[in-house]
């Protein structure tokens, strides 16, 4: 098998490296002539609504594209990720909550907080006993024992604090920073939760990894949704500042096509890095962990390490295109983090326009957003349309949940697509160039 | 007729040939040995017999049958078993289920072949209910072997079936290879310890590089100045 | 002593029925991933297929179940055994096994597997609507209130008859499993395969049969599940994200592809999620008088909340890949 694709890979590059890029031009063309068409039917502030997400949806695909892409790590819980980044969005800046910090409530949080760090610091010395010359397991039980009572004393603490910032003044409020410091702390949040995961996932089975981002993805859902007192929760906070004047301000058009400046440096900037990294030598040894993992363990690279940097790293983008796409929908609503929406929707975008290609990805990015977009006008349509004909000719009695049920149809699409790109073109529609002897 | 005839097979993985041309003949009645240095192709000739490698020349014939890239479970219908040197049993399951395995296509004549096999390996019937994998090497060997022979091959493919055990169940191992031939079953068989393996060999193949380089009876090639001055390390 | 029903109720049934639940989800992926050697990701949406087919075929014949005096979707349920089944082999013959022929890493197994998860549940929603459905079409549920011979216990034990249907189905499917994997040819063979697919087909062994009965036990199995746990709730189109993680967690906790591993397995994610969320207050209550004035309990003492429930698998995963990634039994390292 690995011979088979080594062989494989030989072939594709027995082409000069230098043609001229008739693949790449003609895909530009196509979606081109795609983003016109939707400008002159939809209007252009819809257009550039549609740009802005595509272009932070991009930077969540650059990051996709790089663990499973560069270095064949598959994170199924890029909503997660996405999440964490437009909650920090939303913290560092919707305005101070004066009520909360004149209150004695910040103080209460700081006390339970100690306790906290006091709590994990005594379980850290009793898991240490031994030292002391106790057995292993008396020192085990003694620790759990402990371990679960301090537990149950914090969180009981905690609980009350939480209800009482709850019932008295909604939730803790903004820190009223600028927007861009969300962003950066939504990428470092999000970079440290992939590094808990990566650390624990990345010597195992790699359907471990799959397994467990899954799990996580749920979990920051459900912290999210439930920490109202942090979040308001399903009340959702709005409208988020952004990077650029307001809608308000300079009109939607104009405005959005600020925003969609700021996110297209960002990713030039992340592209041009990354296409540096990756003809770096570290790009270099991550895809050859990727490609054959035993011998470049023979070569003494240490594996685990170079894994779990690229982990982190797509992250990190994760955290940051979630952040950019939080503050522009100006809302944060943990409800409406869906793994179709912010997880599958990613992996399609990386998976049709080539793993491991950053153009690729980029162009897949726009290009599936946009049929993600224009799917769901298209879908009722046609709902709409069997719907006439049903009642037309057999009195057929349509259901009253017509409109969500055509939505579930985009389901059905996303999963096919991924089967069929899988099996079709696995590779993408711009395929990784593995450059051999330079 | 032989009952195994191979004729200038070249093959090997990926379009890199391993295999340059080998003739390989082998009598109903016959133990063929297959001896040579690192890298000559021995394994591979014999996973290409057992068709578990892309044949590109060449025809390999089972009772002048021609059987080539025939996929693996028609080529146990057709008569033939293969040993591999490695990973030869199923470690979870008992001895008994091991053996049982060997008779998937016939399962009328498990309790028939499951006698056969503890008579020719006694040591095998006090550990039936035990699971393989806790066996030792040389018995695993027998398990691995009353396995292939479950099936009533007319012909097995052992790849080096004494790689790693002792002198003593080497010669174990040997004694029942021959006591399986006078029992009608043509063997082939890569080894490492040639010149043991050529005492008990009707035929002796030396390969080097992919080629014959030697075939003659097994005492012949014992005798050899040539063959024992270059393979059998003097 | 009502505080000691009370723990019955909401610990040991409700731990049993959740295990019950999460061994027999668990069960089919460790046979998929002994066999095909990949997590498979749609198999809680074949536990949504299952329990809606009952679901349709109960709303066909609402009143199949009366004649014979049992609910309607306990009739139903071997036709929706065989209905899953059939899409499981069928799943496979169309997704799964053109990527095998390709020689894919698993990784990119388990990658199909999530387009499969998508287009079941997206087929379910459009057909089903998104909403919850009872699976007692026409029947009514019946619930069983066992009041203890004890002096002063008010409460009575409350078991359901769903929850009944379980316990003896689960029973079944775990004698028969193991009668199966140990008494027959193709469970030896499959046994076989698990442990050296190369050596089982160098034995004659018709790789692509196995294949087929472990879609086909995994697909009846998934039907079981998922049809019990929508009529001890409800049925709804959601419900596999939320079980996706408990199942693997249970699988890897038994140790891949230890089938008897999985259904521990099961139960201690079942028991711990219901340990987890229940409120140690309740038990402690009679106490309270006899307790120093300074320990005043606070009302909840539960570890985490309903709604961190996902918290408990997902722990215990964790806890498990770090300290011994081949599970709690000996588990095979595939």
């Amino acid at each position: 098998m690995t011979t088979n694709d080594f062989h494989h890979r030989d072939d594709t590059n027995s082409a000069p490296q230098s043609r001229f890029p008739v693949r790449e031009l003609s895909l530009l063309v196509v979606l081109a002539i795609a983003v016109s068409a939707v400008f002159m039917v939809m209007g252009s502030a819809y257009s550039t609504r549609m740009l802005v997400e595509a272009s932070c949806y991009a930077i969540l695909a650059l990051g996709l594209t790089i663990q499973w892409g560069y270095a064949g790590q598959f994170n199924a819980g890029v909503m997660g990720f996405v999440a964490l980044g437009g909650f920090c969005a939303m913290t560092f800046s919707v305005p101070v909550n004066p009520a909360f910090w004149d209150s004695s409530l910040p103080g209460e949080l700081a006390r339970v907080l100690a306790y906290v760090v006091a709590g994990i610091a005594l379980v850290f010395g009793l898991s240490r006993l031994t030292r002391l010359g106790l057995p292993s397991w008396l020192r085990t039980v003694i620790t759990l024992v402990v371990g679960m009572v301090v537990y149950m004393v914090v969180i009981s603490e905690f609980r009350e604090v939480t209800d009482a910032i709850e019932s008295q003044m909604g939730f803790v409020g903004g820190l009223g920073l600028p927007v861009w410091v969300g962003w950066i702390v939504g990428g470092a949040l999000a970079g440290g939760v992939g590094y808990f995961i990566g650390h624990v996932c990345l010597g195992l089975r790699s359907d471990y990894l799959a397994i467990a981002t899954l799990g996580i993805a749920e979990i920051i859902k459900a912290f999210l949704k439930n920490s109202d007192w942090l979040t308001r929760g399903t009340a959702t906070v709005s409208p988020l500042p952004w990077p650029v004047p307001a809608p308000g301000e300079v009109g939607f058009t104009l405005a959005r096509a600020m925003y969609l400046s700021v996110t297209a440096v960002m990713i030039l900037a992340i592209f041009f890095l990354l296409n540096r990294a990756y003809n770096a030598p570290w790009g270099r040894m991550i895809r050859a962990i990727r490609d054959n993992e035993v011998s470049s363990a023979a070569m003494g690279k240490d594996i685990n390490r170079r894994r779990l940097e690229i982990f982190v790293l797509g992250c990190v983008l994760m955290g940051i295109g979630g952040a950019a796409l939080g503050s522009f929908n100006s809302i944060f609503d943990p409800n409406g983090y869906l793994p179709l929406n912010h997880t599958f929707l990613v992996l399609v975008m990386v998976i049709l326009g080539g793993p491991g290609n950053n153009l690729g990805t980029l162009f897949g990015a726009v290009a599936v957003y946009i049929i993600w977009i224009m799917s769901e006008p298209l879908a009722l349509y046609v709902m709409e349309l069997a719907a006439h004909f049903g009642q037309a000719s057999f009195g057929w009695e349509v259901p009253s949940s017509l409109e969500s049920r055509a939505l579930q149809a985009r389901v059905f699409v996303i999963g096919l697509l991924i089967t069929i790109v899988l099996r079709v073109a696995p590779k993408g529609l711009l395929p990784e160039k593995v450059k051999h002897h330079d | 007729m032989p009952l195994l005839d191979a004729r200038q097979v070249h093959g090997g993985y990926g379009g890199m040939n391993i295999l340059n041309g080998v003739d390989m003949t082998i009598e109903a009645d016959e133990i063929g040995v297959i001896v040579g240095p690192n890298g000559a192709g021995k394994s591979t000739m014999l996973k290409a017999i057992f068709g578990q490698l892309n044949v590109t020349q060449g025809d390999i014939l089972l009772r002048g049958e021609p059987i080539h890239n025939l996929p693996t479970n028609r080529l146990v219908e057709l008569g033939m078993g293969f040993v591999p040197q490695e990973h030869n049993v199923f470690p979870s399951l008992t001895v008994k289920e091991n053996l049982e395995m060997g008779a998937f296509l016939k399962p009328g004549n498990i309790k028939r072949m499951l006698a056969k096999a503890y008579e020719f390996f006694p040591p095998l019937y006090d550990k039936r209910h035990q699971p393989a994998g806790e066996l030792s090497g040389g018995q695993r060997q027998m398990v691995a072997m009353g396995r292939a022979l479950m099936a009533e091959p007319e012909l097995l493919l052992l790849d080096e079936p004494t790689a790693g055990l002792s002198p003593k169940y080497m010669y174990e191992i040997f004694d029942r290879v021959k006591e399986v031939n006078a029992a009608g079953v043509g063997i082939l068989m890569v080894e490492q310890n040639a010149k043991q393996a050529l005492a008990i060999a009707d035929k002796g193949f030396v390969l080097a590089a992919g080629q014959n380089r030697f075939t003659d009876s097994g005492q012949a090639l014992l005798a050899d100045p040539d063959v024992a001055k270059s393979f059998l390390g003097g | 002593m009502n505080e000691f029903v009370f723990f019955i109720n909401n610990v040991l049934i409700a731990g049993s029925v959740t295990g019950s639940i999460y061994a027999i989800g668990a069960v089919g992926v460790t046979l998929v991933f002994s066999i095909m050697r990949f997590a498979h990701f749609a198999h809680a949406d074949m536990m949504t297929f299952g329990a809606f087919m009952v679901l349709l075929l109960a709303t066909l014949f609402p009143n199949a179940g009366a004649a014979l005096g049992v609910p309607t979707a306990i009739v139903m349920l071997p036709l929706a055994m065989v209905l899953t089944a059939a899409l499981a082999v069928g799943i496979d013959k169309a997704f799964y096994k053109p990527l095998r022929a390709h020689g894919v890493k698993p990784i990119v197994m388990v990658i199909g597997s999530l387009g499969v998860t998508l287009m079941l549940q997206g087929l379910i929603r459009l057909f089903s609507g998104t909403g919850g459905q009872s699976l007692y079409v026409d029947d009514r549920k019946e619930i069983f209130r066992l009041a203890l011979p004890i002096e002063g216990v008010r409460v009575p034990v409350v078991i359901t008859e769903p929850q009944i249907y379980l316990f003896v189905l689960t029973l079944v499917a775990v004698i028969g499993l193991q009668l199966f994997l140990s008494r027959t040819r193709l469970g030896k063979a499959m046994r076989a395969m698990s442990d050296n697919p190369d050596l089982a087909r160098a034995s004659g062994i018709n790789t692509n049969t196995i294949v087929a009965v472990t879609w086909v036990i995994a697909g009846g199995l998934a039907a079981i599940a998922g049809t019990l746990l929508s009529m001890d709730v409800t049925f709804k189109p959601d419900l596999s994200f939320h079980l996706l993680l408990p199942i693997f967690a249970a699988a890897i906790v038994g140790g891949v592809g230890h089938p008897f591993g999985a259904i521990a397995g099961g139960f201690v994610v079942g028991f711990a999620e219901t340990l987890a969320v229940f409120n140690w207050n309740v038990l402690l209550r009679p106490f309270r008088d006899s307790l120093p004035e300074w320990l005043e309990l606070p009302n909840n003492l539960a570890f985490v909340g309903t709604e961190y429930k996902i918290v408990v698998p997902f722990f215990i995963l964790v806890a498990i890949l770090v300290w011994r990634p081949t599970g709690i039994f000996k588990g095979k390292v595939i």
